[in-house]
Formats: C-alpha cells, structure tokens, sequence
C-alpha cells in the first residue's frame, strides 16, 4: 500500500456561523438552532434553524403566492432560461458545492466533485430543456402544472436529491418548499444563495431546515398540491398515510435491498469492480445500494477470495483526501443502526470479514464489511443497513437467482451479470426491481427514469417519466 | 479622428475563416443601396472543401454525449446574447428593419438555439420506442443522425432563419454545409465567429456566402451529402430530381417556418434516421 499527502481543499468552501430558513427569496433570521457537524471530524460546521409549523406556513405561502403571481405566469421557455442559469452557476461553484458536500456528509471528496455535484447540475441542464416542450411530454397538449411542491429530501446525496426534486417540479411550473436532511443542510442552504445569483423570482424555491416534525409539517399542510419524499420505506408509509384522503399527488423513493446477480459466465474482474462499486459507493449510505450479493455456487469461493483481496485495497479515512474511497458514516444514529444489524446478522449465522483497517479517532466510521453464507430468512438478507454491509448468497440456477433476488419487500434496483445478452434480458423481465444494471451498477442520469417497485417506492424521477410526477393533463 | 478598423467577411470552414478559393467576391449592399462589403463568393471548390470537413467532423459530433451537444448548443446562445448589438446593427443595416424589430429577430435566434439545445437530449425519450414484438425478442428504436446535411437558408432572413436552418440538422449529430442567403449574409458570417467561440468542433457547420443558383446543384449533387434542406433554393424540383439520385433526404422549402424563436421536432427527425435492434431474450 501507497502512502499519499493528503490534498484538503477544506478552505473552497465556506459557511455562516448560522443559517435562517429560505422563504421568499430572503433569509430569514435564524431561530431554535441546532448544530449541523461534519461526521468526518465531529466539528461543528454552522448552527441551523430548526423549523416550525409557523416557518412551514409562511414558506408554503411564498410558494403559493409566487406561483400564482409570477411563476404560472411565465412561458416555458422563461422558465428553462432561469433552470439554465441555476445549472451554469452551479458548474460555476462546483468545487465549492463539492468541499461544502463532503464536509457536511462525510463522503469521500472524490464523489462528490465527480459524481454529486455533477449529476447534480446535469440534472437541472436536462430538466431546463423540458420546460419549453411539455407538450411532448406525454399527457397531450399544454399540460399544466400542480401548484406548490413540498419536498422532503435524505442525506445520503444532499444537493443530488435536492436537484432531482427541484429540476423537474420547476421545470413543470411548480413552485417549492423543500426540506433538506436535519443532518445535512449546508448545500441546499448554499444552492438557496444560487437562486438569488440567478435572480430566480422571490418564492419560487423556499427551503426549510429541520427535523422530522418539520418535514410532518410541511407533508401535512394543507395548501400543497405534491408531496415528493426520498428516504425510508418506514417514512415513506407514514406519509402516504398522512396524505391519504387529500388531491396532493405523491411520489416516494425508498428503501431498497438489491441483489446484485453474478453468474459464472460473468466478465470476474468486471464484476468485482461492480459489486465494489454497489455497496461501498458512498459508505452503501444508498437505496438502490447492490447489498445483497447473490453469486453463483460454482464460483462462491473464487469471488470472495477476490473479492476480500479487492476490499483489503480500499481506503477508508479522511473525505477530503482525494484518495479516500469509503468515507464516515453520516451520522452516529447511523453507525448504530448499522453495528446492531451486522451483530443481528451473525446472531443468525452470518460470517462477518472485514479487512484490517484503521479507524480515525473522532467522526463516524464502519469498515467495509462482507457476511457470508447468509440465509434468505436472515436479518442482514431482509433489511436494508444502509451501510457498507454487503450479504452474500448463493444460487445454481438463473431460475433460483430470480426468485431469490425477488424475495423481498423492496425493488428499487438489481444487477445481472453475464456476457449472455439474452440471459440477462430474461432476467430484466422477471425482476421486480425499476432499474436494472447489467454488467455495470449505480448507473445514474438525467434521461434516465429511477425509482421502485413494491415498498421502494412509486413514481420516477429522471427522464420524461420524471417529469410526469409534476404535471396533470391539459383540459 | 479616428478611423474605424473594418471587418473583413470570409467563409467558415473546418473551423477557419478563409477566403474563397476561387479569389471571388461579390457585394453586399445595406437597404438604402449603399456599399456595406464585399463578401467572399463560394466557388463549387469551396462546396467541396466544405463537405469533406463536414464528413471529416460528422464521426466526432455524432459520437459526443448528446448531453455534451446540449451545452455546446447552449453556448452558442450565450455567446450570441453577448454579441447582440453587433447583430442587431447588421440586420438593421441590411434589412432595413428598425433597432426594436431587428433586436427581437436576435431574440428569437437566441430563443432558438437555447430551445433546440434542450433537444438533443429528449429526441429518443421523445421519438424512440421500445417495440412489443410477438416473440422473444427485446426490440428497441433509436434515432441516429443521417450523417452530412445541405442546406440552403431562407433568403429573406437575415439571422434567425438561418439559425433555424443550421441548428436543426447539427442538434442530432449531423453536421451541416449551408449556403447563405446572398444579400443578407453578413450576420451568418458572423455568426460563424459565435460558433467558433463556442467548443463547437470545427467543420461541424460550415458556412458558405454567395448565389444558391450557382452553388445548389453542386451541394445538393454531391455524392457524399445525405440530406439536403433547400428552403433557400429557386429551383427546387430540379434539384430534388438530383437529390434523388443518391437517394438525399429532402426538405422542401416552405415545409417548415424559419423565423421563430423554436423549431420543430418533426425538422429534426426529418434529418435523422431510425435505427432497431433486435436481441434474443432467454436463458
């Protein structure tokens, strides 16, 4: 093992001691703060305001009012050009966006300057180009917007998510109140500075920091028109609850427990690389995360062998290393939840490895672990760690593997990997998962439709079908 | 007194601004008759240069991410909004149109490369399919760019019909020889120089200025155009006659408007073509 420097470009990015809420247009003065850290380190990164049902209300308000006077009103074209400029000054602050990410998070700095803020600001280039050309959307000529969005938003990809909900609901004409994570804020704190620099009209993009009852609040208020939420499976049907009964059209993005499905006649090196990549990207603090490897029996041995060799090379410590691959937990609520199910996990028979690491003395951490020979009735083979936590099972035959991969409350996501095309295509119609990889995982774009099956979720977001979660039919 | 430093207008090809081979010029006079420049004449060399750095840059453009393409388009409007007043004298200049009505023909050009550049994203989620076929098959249509375009813009526009000319055939991935309008052609040229500040890779437009009635049946018979779009052309039947010997595809002038501030879809399918694969699915 190389030793590199350490390359902290800690300095690009810098915060106020403490943050109001974003409501029309202006900040509000901060009030019933709490701390937001970086898990990496424990610091303290900003003191964030906690949100009432009262911030909540004024918020929804501006949204309304914004969209009714200025927003509804604007052709689509305008519309685009404002999404245009966001997605400019975002390429404009990218590193900033990317330092400010990883602070805050606690992933490694690598992804958030090459996969995060990017996705990110594609998200809102491809989404800018919708605005003028709704009518091909599919719902027939002039569809028209909902109204007021609220949008509740996970810490696991903080600006991505914001930029999945934000893009298209604007895009379509909505306007938005959205609550970011109570664990990470800061970069939609920073993209609320973002829409004054492009002079977005006051109100039409409202952000709401807090916790849980905050993002209750803004679910539950009765002038909002959609309620877009990405985060568990158990939120998520608390919502659908909460809304229930109400016109507020609804999407969810949820939990998932993907199968990541290696066949004996995969591409070996390629696949390793692939289930790496599923479960250790972003600390596997990530839905549609390949947590569930199912290997064919034949090759069980030989690819974990490889698989241990591959893990023992990743590099785990300080986010703002650029050499860094898996970084902290998010938060110490997290840690736990991951330690309690990986010792459930072996309780039930699971065969815990991890490679030899150190951990730093402060923040979050959890080396990159395997459990081997799980059984399909184990804890650790049913529910989703969002964590670094990658359970093995075996299966002979593709008819197995199907079945196995499908035993399960969620679908989100799966891999397939062979070289035999028509394999692989069988399996993608007998899965019940919204998006499947084949030889390749964590695939993500903005032409691309995302989202689950069963308890992952409904509705897409991504691609015209994305757009779609925003829109109503014409009359 | 100081004197003012005139700009010389050349063509635009592979990227560079050369004079025609031929050492021809013609000019070009504003609307009270007056002498504005003179403008170098494309010669039937010239076509053909022209379409040999169209081919050469067709690979390269078609192969880009058509996410990348988006953002080239939409450079190419933020460079024209940044040199608006230099359009806005040109086409008064030559058209006669007022600064109000000239400033707003610039608009929609602007207007239009911003709303083709969200295209070249959304073509096949738009215009592809997957295709049920009865069998086992996994069966899937996609839309590919026809390859090297002829065009010939409007005469009557000075600006943003040959905006809506060029940027329909290059937003797909085909790149584009196109032939001025002869009497307005200076804010083409022109628009040449966005282009070429744009990361627009050279030879993915190549603009030509002179008289269509010279350069048409050269352009439109070259063996290695694919489509041709002959709204500025005066005897198009003759040259879709020609056209048909290689089997172009055709646009026939008047088939689509040029002077707004968006195209059309079906103009830009109409210089793509659609591609299906076929893949057995089964264990």
């Amino acid at each position: 093992m190389f030793d590199y420097a350490p390359a902290p470009e800690a300095k690009l990015a810098s915060f106020q001691k403490s943050y109001g809420h974003f409501i029309g247009g202006k900040f509000t003065k901060p009030a019933n703060l709490y701390p937001t850290i970086n898990p990496a380190s424990e610091e303290v990164l900003a003191q964030i305001s906690h949100g009432t049902a009262k911030d909540v209300d004024l918020a929804v308000k501006a949204a309304r009012s914004s969209y009714e006077k200025v927003w509804s009103k604007l052709s689509g074209a305008e519309r685009g050009k404002y999404l245009y400029r966001i997605a400019r000054i975002m390429q404009e602050r990218a590193r900033e966006l990317a330092v400010a990410e990883t602070l805050n998070n606690g992933k490694p700095i690598k992804e958030t300057r090459d996969f995060d803020v990017p996705t990110a600001v594609s998200w809102f280039f491809y989404y800018a180009g919708w605005a003028d050309k709704l009518d091909h959307a599919g719902l027939g000529h002039n569809p028209q917007a909902l109204g007021v969005a609220a949008q509740v938003v996970p810490w696991n990809f903080p600006l991505m998510m914001l930029a999945w909900k934000i893009a298209p609901a604007l895009a379509a004409g909505n306007t938005i109140v959205l609550k970011p994570s109570e664990t990470t804020p800061l970069s939609a704190l920073l993209f609320a500075e973002i829409c004054q620099q492009a002079e977005l009209p006051e109100g039409v993009v409202n952000i709401v920091t807090g916790f849980g009852d905050t993002g209750a609040a803004l679910v539950g208020h009765k002038d909002v028109n959609k309620v877009a939420f990405t985060g568990s499976t158990e939120v998520g049907k608390i919502i659908a609850k909460q809304v229930a009964g109400s016109n507020k059209k609804v999407t969810l993005e949820l939990g998932g427990k993907a199968a990541n499905i290696v066949f004996d006649d995969a591409p070996i090196d390629q696949a390793i690389e692939g289930v790496i990549n599923g479960i250790f990207f972003n600390q596997g603090h990530v839905c549609c995360a390949g947590s569930r490897l199912l290997i064919q029996e034949s090759i069980h041995d030989e690819f974990i062998k490889k698989l241990k060799r591959r893990m023992s090379t990743l590099r785990l410590g300080d986010p703002m290393d650029k050499n860094t691959d898996v970084g902290a937990i998010n938060s110490a609520d997290q840690l736990a939840k991951i330690k309690k199910l990986v010792k459930k996990g072996v309780s039930e028979g699971g065969e815990l490895w991890q490679p030899e690491c150190k951990i730093p003395r402060n923040g979050f951490w959890f080396a990159p672990a395997i459990v081997d020979n799980v059984s399909p009735a184990n804890t650790v083979a049913r529910e989703e760690i969002f964590g670094p936590v990658l359970s093995v099972i075996t299966f002979r035959t593709p008819a197995e593997a199907v079945t196995k991969a499908n035993n399960t409350e969620y679908g989100l996501s799966a891999g397939i990997w062979t070289e035999k095309g028509s394999k692989m295509l069988k399996l993608a119609d007998q899965l019940n998962a919204g998006v499947i990889w084949s030889n390749t995982f964590n695939q993500f774009d903005p032409t691309s439709p995302f989202g689950g099956f069963k308890e992952s979720g409904y509705g897409r977001e991504g691609g015209r079908q994305g757009l779609l979660s925003y829109l109503k039919a014409g009359k | 007194m100081r004197l003012d430093v005139k700009k010389t207008y050349k063509l635009f090809i592979a990227g560079k601004f050369p004079r025609s081979e031929s050492g021809r010029s013609y000019q070009v006079k504003d609307s009270k008759a007056n002498h504005v420049a003179n403008v170098a004449l494309a010669s039937r060399k010239d076509v053909r240069d022209a379409v040999q750095a169209a081919r050469a840059a067709q690979p390269g453009w078609a192969g880009a991410s058509a996410y990348n393409r988006g953002q080239v388009l939409y450079r190419i409007a933020e460079m024209l909004e940044g040199r608006r007043e230099q359009f806005v004298s040109e086409i008064s200049s030559l058209t006669g149109k007022t600064q109000k009505q000239a400033d707003a023909e610039v608009s929609a050009a602007i207007d239009s490369w911003v709303w083709h550049a969200g295209w070249t994203d959304k073509i096949d989620s738009v215009a592809g399919s997957m295709n049920p076929v009865a069998g086992p098959y996994f069966n899937i249509s996609t839309n590919q760019p026809t390859g090297v375009v002829g065009a010939f813009a409007p005469q009557g526009s000075a600006l943003v019909g040959f905006v809506n000319t060029i940027a329909p055939a290059i937003v797909s991935g085909n790149t584009v020889v196109v032939v001025t309008s002869e009497h307005l052609s200076l804010p083409a040229l022109t628009l040449g120089e966005v282009l070429a500040t744009s990361d627009l890779p050279g030879g993915v437009v190549n603009i030509l200025s002179g008289k269509e009635a010279e350069l048409s049946s050269w352009l439109v018979g070259h063996m290695d155009v694919n489509a041709v779009d002959l709204e500025g052309t005066s005897n198009p039947t003759e040259l879709e006659i020609s056209a048909a010997n290689t089997v172009k595809r055709v646009i026939r002038p008047g088939t689509y408007p040029r002077e707004g501030a968006k195209g059309n879809l079906q103009h830009i399918l109409d210089l793509m073509e659609v591609k299906t694969v076929w893949h057995p699915k089964g264990h």
